[in-house]
């Protein structure tokens, strides 16, 4: 049978962020797959290097706009590694509920996307509705419905107060009905089950080989979450389980995340009133030169950060990687064999997340990629600054370079 | 001339259109309340077409100019026929005959598939075999029902069904007459390309995969002639289970029955995923065909 090459993106409906995929087709049936990154780099890592230690939480927010507690809290905890001081127990608190919050808006948006993507646009907007309470609580809690600014190094940025705990209290209680509605939904539906079930099966071996995370390894029978494993300030003492699925499919993948919402549900509500007066903040000082990681479970997985200090104000190397970096290589497995209609699900069922992914890759006139590194990237950069210096005998202005 | 009145104006193109324009607005308006959404103002149907006429049209390369324009003018041109066929067939004694308009309706499918496939673009091109195999697919059950219709009848004319009905009681009285409604519902909503039919536009799959390049007037044709089709489809049905329409009073009950069966498709799409091209086609040579011909059997035995 003849072949096809059928490009989902750079430039696609189906994608929000620029990505592209070749899907290698006879018929209707993927035989291979091709994922190229790279459409959306921003050097978040290098203009980090340019921040003090404590503005930096808020660069590392705008990775992403889903994840925007996240990265901060990935960030801060590889600082809180470097130095190696303790987070005062309120604000441990603090930080799990409001990303917890974020989780359950994560996988809401996720469960409504899916639902457009299998053209069912009923689900989408039911479940965005749910989702517009958390919006309305993280309002309340942080003065944002996205993009919080609660986390930094030592500590959370805002108390709450005790109006703002009864609120939230009282809102994330009457979330736990629709989130079982939208569980019902799923797993009750035929037709949905037919889309579903079965469908882009990643095998427990091939999530541990390709070191899937988060939700697209749970689902395969993986029991990888960094909260647990961690035993994470805040986390260790509430009572919460690790949610596992073992068939791999889409469908286990969006059980995991229901069920999740739910965990999360508890997990805020234990939380909230557990909270007990006291500091909300260890009080960095200084920093002195090592270095540290910092892991999260990010609502897609986990979250990994890197920082380095030589001792001064601002960190001399940010490391960041998402979990799309990991989960994307699984189409190679997930795809082969499925229709193009599933494959559009399947890449969705990740929650990819691609421009906290993006690295630099270069393509030659040969069609020889590789990836630059740090290294090569300061060396490309230095030798394009003297090149124009030479041809215009002086250094360039900020406008001549377009900026 | 009276012919060319009935097809112009009532109750062919401009009746025609309006109606449809309008029921697309239905269409949408019930989605977005269903969906907690506000939903578009009535004239939506007319400002998209408006918009779409004064755009310019891009021909593809590879396409054939005057085939790509010219095709879904055909299927315009045919379903508005077929429209002008049902309506005016109740009121004067013009030859009608179902099967003719089941096929009339089929022409934009068909202009459709041509348009796609001379595009040359790949999604399109997997739109068209989506297509395809989908026309394929409905089409048995409900050539079934026609020919259900026919052995109860003993004909296939407009006049000769809408008789029967108003002697012996609308078909849906009956058991099989209520299977044939249910199968030929679902028979509409994959004819019309709806959600959870709409595979060869699949717009999260495709991205309008058998549309993708289709532009300007073009696409305005297209939409006119799907929102045409949503008002003559309904009234298929009615005449052919539902006693057809006549005069005085018959006319409410005619938009009575139209609003319900287009509640009915608009629950349908609302309720339901896309299914895959595979699952279609079981679905309707599977359960459709065999309750087709359960509907059959049932009508012989007078049941």
């Amino acid at each position: 049978m003849k072949r096809t090459i059928v490009p989902i993106g750079p430039y696609h409906p189906l994608l929000e962020e620029p990505e592209h995929f070749k899907l290698y087709v006879e018929g209707e049936r993927v035989v291979d797959v091709d994922v190229e990154i790279g459409y959306n780099h921003r050097g978040i890592e290098k203009l980090a290097e340019g921040k003090t230690w404590d503005q930096v939480p808020f660069l590392v927010e705008r990775i992403c706009g889903i994840c925007s507690t996240s990265h901060p809290l990935a960030y801060c905890l590889a600082v809180e590694d470097l130095v190696d001081c303790k987070v005062p127990e309120r604000a441990a608190l603090i930080r799990v509920v409001i990303a917890e919050l974020e989780r359950i808006h994560s996988h809401l948006l996720w469960v409504g996307l899916a639902g457009h993507f299998i053209g069912y646009n009923t689900v989408w907007m039911w479940a965005w509705k749910y989702r517009e309470a958390i919006l309305e609580i993280c309002e309340k809690l942080t003065g944002n419905r996205n993009h919080y600014a609660m986390i930094k190094p030592g500590g959370v940025r805002r108390d709450l107060n005790d109006e703002q705990i009864e609120y939230a209290l009282k809102r994330i209680g009457e979330l736990a009905a629709p989130t079982n509605m939208l569980i019902g939904a799923v797993s009750d539906d035929p037709v949905m089950g037919k889309r579903l079930r079965g469908v882009g099966v990643l095998p427990y071996e091939d999530a541990v080989l390709y070191s899937a995370l988060g939700p697209t390894s749970r689902g395969s029978g993986v029991p990888w979450d960094t909260r647990k494993d961690e035993s994470l300030a805040g986390y260790k003492d509430l009572d919460w389980k690790v949610i596992v699925q073992q068939d791999g499919d889409v469908f286990a993948k969006a059980v995991v995340r229901l069920l999740e919402c739910l965990e999360s549900v508890s997990l805020i509500g234990q939380a909230l009133t557990r909270m007990e007066e006291g500091p909300i903040d260890a009080e960095i000082t200084e920093v002195p030169p090592g270095e540290g990681c910092g892991r999260y479970e990010a609502p897609r997985g986990e979250v990994f950060h890197y920082v380095r200090s030589d001792g001064s104000n601002m960190p001399y190397r940010v490391k960041v990687r998402a979990p799309t970096f990991n989960n994307l290589p699984t189409f190679k497995v997930s795809c082969k064999g499925e229709t193009i209609a599933d494959v559009a699900l399947i890449t969705a069922s990740i929650d990819p997340c691609y421009c906290c992914t993006e690295r630099v890759g270069v393509v030659d006139r040969n069609g020889n990629e590789k990836t630059l590194r740090e290294k090569a990237l300061v060396r490309l950069s230095v030798e394009k600054t003297k090149e124009i210096i030479k041809k215009m005998g002086r250094i360039p202005t900020l406008y001549e370079k377009g900026i | 001339m009276k012919l060319l009145v009935y097809y112009l104006i009532f109750p062919g193109f401009v009746f025609a259109s309006i109606i449809g324009l309008l029921s697309t607005w239905f269409d949408r308006k019930v989605s977005a309340r269903i969906q907690w959404r506000q939903g578009p103002p009535w004239y939506q149907g007319f400002a998209d077409i408006g918009k779409l006429l004064y755009k310019e049209v891009i021909v593809p390369k590879e396409a054939n100019r005057s085939g790509f324009v010219l095709a879904p003018l055909f299927g315009l041109a045919a379903v508005t026929l077929a429209v002008t066929i049902l309506g005016v067939n109740t009121r004067a004694s013009f030859v009608g005959d179902m099967i003719v308009v089941w096929y009339l309706f089929a022409i934009p499918a068909i202009a459709l598939i041509y348009v796609g496939s001379a595009s040359g673009n790949p999604l399109s091109s997997v739109g068209v075999s989506r297509e395809i195999k989908l026309f394929l697919s409905y089409d048995l059950p409900m050539v079934i029902l026609i020919v259900m219709v026919f052995m109860k009848v003993g004909g296939f004319s407009i006049q000769a069904i809408t008789e029967w009905q108003q002697i012996n009681g609308p078909i849906i009285k009956h058991w099989y007459g209520v299977i044939g409604f249910i199968i030929a519902i679902f028979c509409i909503q994959a004819k019309l390309g709806r959600v959870p039919f709409d595979l060869p536009e699949a717009e999260t799959e495709l991205g309008s995969g058998i549309l993708m390049e289709l532009s300007g007037a073009v696409l305005a044709v297209y939409e006119l002639t799907k929102a045409i089709a949503l008002f003559g489809l309904p009234f298929f049905l009615i005449i052919l289970f539902w006693g057809g329409i006549s005069s005085g009073i018959g006319i409410i009950w005619a938009i009575l029955k139209y609003l319900l069966i287009l509640v009915l498709l608009i629950l349908i799409k609302n309720t339901n995923p896309r299914v895959r091209i595979d699952q279609a086609m079981k679905y309707f040579w599977g359960w459709m065909t065999g309750g087709a011909i359960i509907a059959g059997i049932l009508a012989y035995m007078g049941v």
